[in-house]
């Protein structure tokens, strides 16, 4: 079969996970969080592909992976604009938003050099500040970082 | 977690603050009613800070309770890189009550989690020091008979006082009028401008400290300016007496005015003013003794008006 050796070609999923609308600038980060690095099932991702809404965007697509609800929702942080696609048979079974917990524990580093969470063997927790625009509070020393600026652990 | 432990002002409902200065007003009429017989108490002191260590320890002998601890973690296991959470299980076996102060930021918060004696928080690092804030409400509420309606106004260095910044918080629930007086490098922080927005609560900023300012306040809350935190040392030596407290600018005050000052002060009050009957910071350390055994008393279930 002849195909044109000018496009990449990405064999569609038969089965597993695609995550869609990654900020590019996110992509790695999100690999990340989900540790996918270690799974050996087949992986795609792609990076700075065209978007309409972001300009650029990044995709993951993870064959035979159905990740829980709480593991994806950890990308929201810094990739709220993701949307995941579940694959059954070819087709898109599920399509839907990640959404960002008030609750998030062990991925943020807290940035403040004299927190006990970086002085202690022990995982961080941040919480949404309510009502502030895009902003987590880590829940031992208070201390306020942007979810963009998020230091990823 | 010991749902009796106090890390932060801001974990206080109204109701228990006033508790609190109702039991603080006990043990000033009452400061020596030995209702800790045979309690253990510990004060863990991972950083030394001589004025809270000993208001907390006189406050346990006074009630009669016994204390252990240190005030200098070079003699502990810490210096063997034990973890705080080993430290705070070890001595919880042994006592009824941790009273701590750690460098670390967020440290209090943490010891909560890993044990279920009651933690008292005695200030850790930049972070929280609730104990003296109910000191200042005591002191405010002793010198001005109400917390409500008070225009109150905070001094020096708003930026990173954490006393200012826990007193706006607990003020809160008390419908005061703030007056904020900083230079731009030490004003307060927009998360507090925006917290008392939310709340509603009145609020000025000035980088003047004017006689109109003075003469409207009920309570003017100094603190200090601390060299440190100017990047730029000329900017320092350029602010650094701006904001000096003296006699004669207290001539016009109201007479209910009261001057408050968490200690120890360098050059921001003159001399002259400690001898105004409206200079109140030695007294209001002398309050701490009493808001300190009142929250040693919540913190072990005690209500000593009961006993």
């Amino acid at each position: 079969m002849a195909t044109d050796k000018r496009e990449l070609a990405v064999a569609a999923l038969q089965c597993g996970t695609v995550i869609d609308h990654i900020p590019s600038e996110a992509l790695f980060k999100c690999v990340k969080i989900l540790g996918i690095e270690t799974m050996p099932h087949k992986l795609t991702i792609g990076n700075n592909l065209e978007s309409k809404r972001l300009g650029t965007k990044g995709i993951i697509k993870v064959a035979d992976t159905f990740f829980p609800e709480a593991t994806l929702n950890r990308i929201a942080l810094i990739a709220p604009s993701a949307v995941v696609n579940i694959i059954r048979d070819y087709e898109v079974v599920e399509k839907r938003r990640v959404e960002l917990p008030k609750v998030i524990k062990g991925i943020v580093k807290c940035d403040n050099p004299k927190c006990i969470t970086n002085n202690e063997p022990m995982a961080t927790v941040f919480e949404v500040v309510d009502g502030a625009e895009n902003l987590i509070r880590c829940h031992y020393c208070n201390h306020t970082v942007a979810n963009g600026k998020a230091n990823i652990l | 977690m010991n749902p009796n432990s106090l890390v932060s002002i801001d974990g206080l409902t109204k109701e228990q603050i006033l508790d609190l200065l109702q039991t603080a007003r006990y043990f000033e009429e009452h400061p020596n009613h030995k209702i800790l017989d045979g309690k253990v108490v510990a004060t863990l002191f991972f950083e030394p800070s001589t004025r809270t260590r000993l208001s907390f320890e006189t406050a346990v002998n006074r009630l009669g309770g016994r204390v252990i601890g240190f005030s200098d973690a070079s003699t502990t296991s810490s210096s063997k890189g034990e973890t705080l959470k080993d430290t705070i299980k070890m001595v919880s076996n042994y006592v009824d009550l941790i009273i701590m102060r750690h460098y670390l930021e967020g440290a209090a918060r943490y010891a909560t989690e890993v044990t279920d004696v009651p933690v008292v928080n005695a200030g850790d690092g930049a972070n929280q020091h609730p104990s003296q804030t109910m000191l200042d409400l005591y002191s405010i509420l002793k010198t001005q008979g109400t917390l409500e309606n008070l225009t109150i106004t905070m001094v020096g260095d708003l930026k990173y006082g954490r006393t200012v910044h826990s007193l706006l918080m607990a003020m809160k629930y008390f419908n005061p009028t703030f007056r904020f007086v900083a230079c731009d490098e030490l004003k307060m922080p927009r998360e507090y401008v925006e917290f008392c927005r939310k709340q509603g609560i009145a609020f000025e900023e000035h980088t003047d400290f004017s006689r109109d300012v003075i003469d409207s306040s009920d309570i003017i809350y100094m603190t200090r300016v601390q060299r440190e935190r100017f990047s730029d040392i000329m900017e320092y030596e350029k602010v650094k007496d701006l904001y000096t407290l003296r006699n004669s600018m207290l001539d016009t005050s109201k007479e209910n005015l009261r001057i408050l000052h968490p200690l120890p002060r360098v050059n921001e009050i003159n001399q002259d003013v400690d001898d105004n009957p409206k200079a109140y910071y030695f007294d209001q350390a002398r309050n701490g003794l009493y808001a300190r055994q009142a929250i040693i008393c919540r913190a072990l279930g005690i209500s000593p008006e009961k006993i």
